[in-house]
C-alpha cells in the first residue's frame, strides 16, 4: 500500500504544479506519437475532429497497457509475490500521478471509477442518499450532459428533492442573474466545467463562491476540462470533481472521482464486495480505508496504469500549452467557419471562454448527412444531440454537428473541414 | 463528393417528398422518432376496405430518414393492410438503393418501423435492422 501525501508536491513549496509551463506544442512531433493518425479512411488521411467524444491514444499509453499484460499481469492488493507487488505499485503510482495532476491534497482523495458517469453516480448513491432530503433543492444547468442530469433526476424522484436549472444566454454562457437567489435551499450545485456541446468554459470561481455562501455542496463534471486545461481541485474548492480517462489520452474503462477527504470518510460505501472491506463476518463488515473503500472488486488495473501514462504524457506537453493550443485553434476555426454560408455557430464567440469544441448547424444540410458526407473525405465529426437533449431543445434544433480539437489537431484540418462543408452543401443545393 | 451515397433520387425525394402532408380525417396517426439524431415523422393512414387507401407523412430530419419515408409511401399506397404488417424492411432498403451504414440504419428504417407500429404490428427484429 502506498500512502503518500501529495500536499507539498509542488504548490506548497512555491514550485509551479506539473502542468504550469509555458512552451508551445510541437504538433508535428505529437502527431507522430499517435499511431492512428497514420491511417487512411475512405482513401484520405484521417482528420479526427471528435476528441470531445473520445481522444486518440499516444504510444506511451498503448505501451503501458501492453507492458502490464506482457510482463506483470496480476491482481492488486492481494498477492505477496513479485509480479503482484509490481502491479499494485504501478496501480497506486497511477493514482499518485492523477492526484498530482489535479493537485489533490492527498492521494486518498482519488477514487478510481469506470468513467465520469460512474463517479457522478457514486456521489448520487453514496452522498446523495444520505444527504439529500425531501424539499431540498438540486441546482443544475441546462447544458449538462445526461451523465450529470439523469442521476440527479433519479435522486430527486427517490428523495422528493426538487431540481432547478441555470439557463444559458444566446452565446451559450450561463445566465448568472439571480444566482444567489437560485441557490437558496440548494443542497447540491452540479455543473460541467466545460460544456461538451457548446464548448463553453463555465465561470467556476463565481459558481463555487456563490454555492459556498449558500451552504450548498458543489459537484463539477470535469470530463471536458481535465483533458484540456490546467485543473487544480484545491484552488477550485469544490466538494466533488469527476473526470474520465478516455477523453485525456487514456484508455476507456477508467475514470476518477476526486472528493474532499472528510466527505469521503463520512460517506457510506457505494459498491460492496471484495477489496472495499476491512473485516467481514457472516453478518457484518467494516470498510477499508480511503480510497479503497470505494473500489470494490477487481479494478481496471491496466486501464489505471494506462491513465497514469496518459497523465505523464500530458504533463510532458504542459497543460497550459495544451489549453493555449486549443484556444488558438478555436479562435482560427470560429473565424473560418463564420464565413460559411448558412451556418449557425453555437457557444461563446470569445475564444477565452470557448474550449476546443464547436457546435454548428447548416441551413441546408442536416448534421447526420453532413457527417456522413465528410466521412467520405476521412473527416470524423460528431452529429447528434451529444447527450444533451434538453440543450438541443433550448437551441431549437434536433441535432448539431460538432467539431472538437485536441493536441494533435492543426489549423489545416480546420481548412479541410471548411472545404468539405462547402462540398457537402453543393451536394444538397446542386 | 460521394454521389453514390446521396444519389439524385434520394435528394429529389428529400427536396420534394411524395405524399407529404396531413390527412385530416385519418384513421390512424402515428408518430415515430429517432432520438439518436432527432429525426421525427408522423404518418397519417386512411384505411379503405382492408387496404391502405391513403397515406401521408410529415417530418423533419436527415435526408435519409425523410427520403425513405417518401419512398415508403409510394411503395405501400393501396396495398392490403395484412400484407403491410409484414412489409419487409429490406424492400425499402432495396428501393433506397444506397449503402446504409449501421450508424444510419435507424434513419433509413424510421418510416417503415413507424408504419408497422401504426398498423399494430411489431417492429422487425431490431438486431437485424440495426
Ligand atoms: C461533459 C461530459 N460529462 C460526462 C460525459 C460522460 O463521460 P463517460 O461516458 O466517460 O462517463 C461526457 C462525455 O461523453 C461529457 O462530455
Amino acid at each position: 500500500m502506498i500512502e503518500k501525501d501529495v500536499s507539498n508536491a509542488g504548490m506548497a513549496r512555491g514550485v509551479p504544479p506539473v502542468w504550469a509551463d509555458g512552451h508551445a506544442l510541437d504538433v508535428g512531433a505529437i502527431r507522430r506519437q499517435f499511431p492512428i493518425l497514420k491511417r487512411e479512411v475512405n482513401g484520405h488521411p484521417l482528420v479526427y475532429l471528435d476528441s470531445a467524444n473520445t481522444s486518440q491514444k499516444p504510444e506511451p499509453v498503448i505501451a503501458a497497457l501492453d507492458d502490464y499484460y506482457r510482463r506483470y499481469n496480476a491482481n492488486i492488493h492481494r498477492g505477496v509475490y513479485q509480479i503482484a507487488e509490481e502491479a499494485t505499485a504501478a496501480y497506486e503510482a497511477a493514482r499518485q500521478k492523477v492526484a498530482r495532476f489535479v493537485n489533490a491534497r492527498s492521494v486518498r482523495e482519488i477514487v478510481f471509477t469506470r468513467n465520469v458517469t460512474e463517479a457522478i453516480n457514486l456521489v448520487r448513491y453514496s452522498w446523495g442518499r444520505a444527504n439529500v432530503h425531501r424539499g431540498d433543492r438540486i441546482l443544475l444547468t441546462e447544458m449538462e450532459h445526461h451523465s450529470n442530469l439523469v442521476p440527479w433526476q433519479l435522486l430527486a424522484a427517490e428523495t422528493g428533492a426538487e431540481l432547478d436549472f441555470l439557463r444559458i444566454d444566446s452565446q451559450g454562457r450561463l445566465d448568472l442573474e439571480g444566482l444567489d437567489r437560485k441557490l437558496e435551499g440548494v443542497r447540491l450545485l452540479a455543473f460541467a466545467h466545460q460544456s461538451n456541446t457548446l464548448g463553453t468554459i463555465n465561470p467556476v470561481p463565481i459558481l463555487v463562491a456563490a454555492a459556498r455562501r449558500a451552504g450548498a455542496h458543489v459537484l463539477i463534471d470535469g470530463a471536458q476540462a481535465v483533458p484540456h486545461m490546467p485543473v487544480d481541485v484545491q484552488a477550485i474548492g469544490a466538494d466533488f470533481y469527476g473526470f474520465t480517462g478516455h477523453k485525456m489520452c487514456g484508455p476507456t474503462g477508467i475514470g476518477v472521482l476526486w472528493a474532499r477527504r472528510e466527505l469521503l470518510e463520512a460517506m457510506p460505501p457505494f459498491l460492496a464486495g471484495g477489496e472495499m472491506i476491512k473485516r467481514v463476518s457472516l453478518r457484518n463488515a467494516s470498510w477499508n480505508e480511503l480510497p479503497w473503500k470505494f473500489e470494490a472488486g477487481t479494478q481496471a488495473i491496466a486501464e489505471a496504469i494506462g491513465l497514469g501514462a496518459a497523465v505523464d504524457y500530458l504533463c510532458g506537453l504542459g497543460m497550459a500549452a495544451v489549453r493555449e493550443h486549443e484556444r488558438a485553434l478555436v479562435d482560427y476555426a470560429l473565424e473560418r467557419m463564420q464565413d460559411v454560408s448558412g451556418i449557425t455557430l453555437y457557444g461563446p464567440q470569445d475564444p477565452d471562454l470557448h474550449g476546443g469544441a464547436i457546435s454548428f448547424s447548416l441551413a441546408n444540410v442536416h448534421p447526420h448527412d453532413l457527417a456522413t458526407l465528410i466521412d467520405q473525405e476521412g473527416i470524423a465529426v460528431r452529429a447528434g444531440h451529444h447527450c444533451t437533449q434538453p440543450l438541443m431543445e433550448t437551441l431549437g434544433v434536433p441535432a448539431t454537428t460538432r467539431a472538437s480539437f485536441y493536441v494533435y489537431n492543426r489549423p489545416d484540418e480546420v481548412d479541410q473541414l471548411v472545404g468539405a462543408i462547402g462540398r457537402a452543401q453543393k451536394v444538397f443545393t446542386g | 463528393m460521394s454521389s453514390d451515397l446521396y444519389r439524385e433520387q434520394i435528394l429529389e425525394h428529400y427536396r420534394n417528398p411524395h405524399n407529404f402532408g396531413e390527412i385530416q380525417d385519418a384513421d390512424i396517426t402515428q408518430e415515430g422518432d429517432n432520438p439518436l439524431c432527432g429525426d421525427m415523422i408522423t404518418m397519417y393512414l386512411k384505411l379503405d376496405d382492408g387496404r391502405l387507401g391513403s397515406v401521408k407523412f410529415r417530418g423533419r430530419g436527415c435526408a435519409i430518414s425523410q427520403a425513405s419515408a417518401s419512398i415508403l409511401t409510394d411503395l405501400v399506397m393501396g396495398r392490403p393492410v395484412d400484407e403491410l404488417k409484414r412489409f419487409p424492411t429490406q424492400a425499402l432498403l432495396d428501393e433506397l438503393g444506397i449503402p446504409i451504414s449501421p450508424a444510419r440504419m435507424k434513419c433509413a428504417t424510421l418510416s417503415v418501423n413507424t408504419l408497422r407500429v401504426a398498423l399494430g404490428a411489431g417492429v422487425e427484429d431490431e438486431d437485424d435492422a440495426d
